[in-house]
């Protein structure tokens, strides 16, 4: 909605205040603490000197966080492109009353609901060319597939894992915002004489813009973080060549015995993932707001 | 433009057996090419339903809807060449005005001049041509309305045009402007006009000819003038007028008209018919209900409730026996206080009678 | 109704659903499988088949407690975050105030939060509050996830309905309460039902926090299947059981909610 149109009311802050509140406590007095510690190196119980950025600029200088911050973002932007249109052509297809409606919504949402590491292993399984239903198919089809040996075997197996996996949040925010539409648009749409594709690209898309922001600020930040998953399908191999930005940092942060660095890389990390939001938000907002420009 | 025929029903189950099973009621209905007519009823009483079976968004279960003749109950909105305007705004938030006005058109593969054309004539009529590039997602809703509206009377050869409550988010103090805009379209273009609506001010502003609906059931199908003289059922009585009817119980006993537990003379036209009816009510609208002077025929006392000085005349309240009476008094009669009883005349020329809801006599 | 088109979007969905469950059946066949047939040959169904894993799961009483635990810090973090957000969404969608963008955003940040970021600091503050090892803690560890993404989801949906209604509705005579629960709601349904169920799932499936808080009383189900690396091995059998058994809480919360997410968007009589 428009913000100009919103009446001004500081009282609406009342009902802003529980949300306040809440995250003041659950996240920023930890989020203190950590800031806290990323800037002193800690020599012993009770014992820490102020060290400033120190942290901060030794992992910055660490080429292997570059390299994996690149295979990363590579990451990311590859899920993306496959799971936002994916998951809108899902959304499109599923049913949207009776009993199949229902039907539909609990098989497609059933992988949301496994816990990641036994997603990681069930792929395992799954992916090896002796044992696993995929693997044997792919030798059968004639393919060399190995995805413990071949990176760029490990690489796509990894991305349509996380297809499988991550697909359906991005269905059910759309199919959620479809069912949002008012039946009256479509029969004003039949009434207007539109065919199916003006239907989705007058209607449809315009009323999902919404909730596909949500979908793609979540996809993208989620695959940043992502470890679990990766690293029980592959532990990040073959080499590096699936070892993506949580897995580098977080074994850096266990190999160190200090609080100081763990917690500066961890604050990077997350200073890293905010800024590449910040513009990703950013640039939809201008690209959804250049779209309801009148076409000329 | 054209005539509308309709003759049929439409059952929640594909065998009905009682009442209740039908959203409509069997009923034949004919609406006139260029007339304006105005579906009133309650929330649930149909309306809505009929309008979706004229539109052909919704196939009866049974009978037919025929335009100019034709049959079309099979054919779908698009088909039958109408127009609707929903409860609420209904936009292509991506255009402008003026390629809302023009996509019908577009999608039908008219020439761009003739759209250019129609959209500014169209435009014109509803007082938009100074929008026409705006984007049409940051207007007033009453505003896109008229767009709605728009892209309705856009196409040249529109059959009717419907309109689902079309106020119903608009502010307040514009619904008299659209509903004086929509007269001046009906009057300019002729069109066959279809007009649902909860709010009986709106029905008898709009349309020439009102049908007023109750529970599945067309009552009475009339102008505002009939509705408000004869109503043929009570609901209609009751519904129509602000207050509605008052409806009393009486019976004739010995040549007389029982009214609670008052006596009056028989109106003489009607005699035969009441003697008969055993007990019946008595319909009279508060306009109707006149100070008579004590003893006079036809007079009967009431004990005084509540008066409202309501400027333009008084409303009193008023109990004769059991039942509660209202009546519209003129400011120059004294009024009355409560706790007084004043004698009120009930039958005249404009007196119903009733009996089982529908009217007697 | 257009034929040809509807059956290419059949197709398609029935090939995704192929596409969605062959993994799941995957795991299901595993599940009735000892973990010497999964690591010996490809077996489409089990050639020995066992219900020894589930009986595993099912009379160790770890595992009961686990799902019992797990439920029970989800449902608590499910009303928190329901009741905390509603309110904030409506505020955002419908006003402005100082601070609203701003405050708007750093919810955001905090759902795009690596969950790692908070290990160390909450389990201090936890273990001075004396809330190590309840559901109450890991209800609130999650928080900082659930709150800010039902926060964001409401809002978005919550926008979409006109203003025109909340005005409609004062004019008519509601109280605020009144309509935000007998009106505006009901035509968010679809918003609350993927918010909640999203509430769920990232809470139901979160190991690092939950594992960090919890020891025995509190330890949810996530954590519990993890022992399941020992000395022998990966027990891949009772991982695909214990898997297999982890979709069900879910799969009733969905469809539970089913109705919500999938309501029209139904214009009542205002």
């Amino acid at each position: 909605m428009n913000d100009e149109l919103k009446p001004v009311n500081q009282k609406a802050w009342l009902l802003v205040l529980p949300v306040v509140l809440v995250m003041a406590f659950v996240s920023v007095l930890p989020l203190m603490t950590v800031v806290n510690y990323s800037v002193q190196d800690i020599l012993a119980p009770g014992r820490s000197v102020f060290v400033g950025t120190y942290w901060f600029a030794e992992v910055m200088r660490d080429q292997s966080l570059h390299a994996a911050l690149w295979r990363q973002l590579m990451f990311s932007l590859a899920v993306l492109a496959v799971q936002i249109p994916l998951g809108i052509l899902l959304a499109l297809s599923m049913p949207a009353h009776g009993w199949k409606a229902s039907a539909v919504l609990v098989l497609v949402a059933l992988s949301l609901l496994i816990p990641w590491n036994v997603v990681g292993t069930i792929w395992q399984i799954f992916a090896r060319s002796d044992i696993g239903l995929l693997g044997v198919t792919l030798a059968h089809l004639g393919f060399d597939y190995n995805f413990t040996g071949n990176a760029t075997h490990a690489w796509l197996t990894v991305l349509v894992m996380d297809v499988w996996h991550w697909t359906p949040l991005v269905a059910l925010l759309c199919y959620a915002g479809l069912r949002s539409i008012p039946d009256a648009y479509y029969q004003a749409a039949r009434i207007d004489g539109a065919s199916k594709f003006a239907v989705f690209r007058y209607i449809q898309l315009p009323k999902l813009r919404g909730v596909l922001m949500i979908a793609v600020l979540l996809r993208f930040m989620d695959s940043f973080m992502i470890y679990t998953e990766v690293f029980v399908l592959t532990g990040g191999g073959p080499g590096s060549a699936t070892t993506f930005l949580s897995q580098y940092l977080t074994t850096k942060a266990v190999g160190q015995f200090d609080l100081g660095p763990a917690a500066a890389f961890s604050l990077i990390y997350f200073l890293i993932i905010l800024l590449l939001c910040f513009i990703l938000y950013n640039w939809m907002q201008r690209v959804g707001t250049a779209a309801k420009e009148p076409t000329k | 433009m054209a005539r509308i025929d309709l003759d049929l029903a439409h059952a929640y189950k594909p065998h009905p057996t009682q009442d209740s099973d039908y959203a409509l009621l069997p009923l034949k209905m004919s609406f006139r090419d260029g007339g304006a007519y105005a579906l009133l009823g309650p929330s649930g009483c149909g309306k809505t339903t009929m309008l979706n079976i004229i539109s052909g968004l919704v196939t009866p279960s049974q009978g037919t809807v025929t335009f100019d003749g034709r049959d079309v109950t099979r054919l779908s909105p698009q088909e039958r060449n109408i127009a609707q305007v929903f409860q609420f705004p209904v936009i292509y938030d991506t255009m402008t005005v003026a390629e809302n006005l023009a996509f019908p058109l577009r999608n039908r593969r008219v020439p761009a001049d003739r759209i250019k054309q129609r959209v500014g004539a169209i435009a014109e009529m509803l007082e938009m041509n100074g929008q026409l590039n705006q984007r049409a997602a940051g207007l007033s809703a009453d505003a896109k309305q008229k767009i709605s509206l728009g892209r309705g009377l856009v196409r040249e050869d529109v059959s009717a045009v419907l309109f689902d409550e079309p106020l119903t988010v608009i502010d307040p103090h514009l619904k008299w402007q659209l509903r004086r805009k929509l007269k001046q379209i009906h009057h300019e273009l002729k069109l066959t006009l279809i007009y649902v609506t909860h709010d009986q001010v709106e029905a008898l502003t709009v349309a020439d000819e009102v049908v007023v609906m109750m529970r599945g059931r067309a009552v009475q199908e009339g102008t505002a003038d009939q509705l408000f003289e004869r109503p043929q059922h009570t609901f209609v009585g009751h519904f129509i007028g602000s207050p509605g009817m008052n409806f009393l119980d009486a019976t004739v006993v010995d040549g007389q008209l029982h009214i609670g537990a008052c006596q009056v003379p028989l109106p003489s036209d009607k005699a035969e018919t009441l003697r008969q009816a055993g007990a019946f009510v008595l319909g009279v609208r508060p306009e109707y209900v006149a100070p008579a002077r004590e003893g006079e025929p036809g007079a009967v006392p009431a004990r005084v409730e509540q008066v409202q000085d309501i400027g333009t005349y008084w409303m009193l309240t008023a109990r004769i026996g059991e039942a509660l009476l209202r009546a519209r008094l003129s400011p120059e009669t004294a009024a009355p206080s409560p706790g007084q009883t004043m004698w009120l005349s009930l039958v005249g020329p404009h007196t119903c009678y009733y009996k089982n809801e529908e009217l007697l006599a | 109704m257009n034929t040809p088109r509807f059956q290419k979007r059949t197709l398609f969905l029935i090939a995704y659903l192929v596409f969605a469950i062959l993994p799941i059946y995957w795991m299901v066949n595993m599940s009735f499988k000892t973990n010497q047939e999964i690591l010996s040959g490809f077996t489409l169904f089990p050639q020995d088949f066992t219900w020894d894993n589930y009986a595993t799961i099912f009379t160790d009483a770890s595992w009961r407690d686990g799902y019992i635990n797990s439920l029970t810090f989800v449902a608590i973090n499910m009303v928190i975050t329901l009741t905390v957000a509603l309110p904030a969404a409506y505020a955002f969608s419908r006003y402005r105030f100082i601070g609203n963008k701003h405050i708007f955003f750093w919810l955001l940040t905090n759902r795009m939060t690596p969950p790692a970021i908070f290990l160390l600091p909450v389990f201090q503050l936890y273990t001075t509050l004396g809330l190590m090892d309840t559901h109450i803690a890991v209800a609130m560890a999650h928080l900082v996830f659930t709150v800010p993404l039902a926060v964001w989801i409401l809002e978005g949906f919550m926008s979409a309905v006109p203003r025109e209604i909340d005005e409609t509705a004062y004019i008519d005579g509601y109280s605020f309460p009144r309509f935000f629960v007998t009106i505006f709601l009901p035509l968010i349904k679809p918003g609350v039902g993927v918010a909640a169920f999203f509430c769920f799932m990232f809470s139901w499936v979160e190991l690092l926090l939950a594992r960090t808080l919890t020891s025995v009383d509190a330890k949810p189900i996530v954590a519990t299947m993890t022992r399941t690396v020992s000395a022998a091995g990966m027990d891949w059998a009772t991982l695909a059981a214990a898997g297999v058994l982890t979709i069900v809480p879910g799969a009733i919360v969905i469809w539970f909610v089913r109705r919500y997410i999938a309501k029209g968007f139904a214009m009542g009589r205002v």
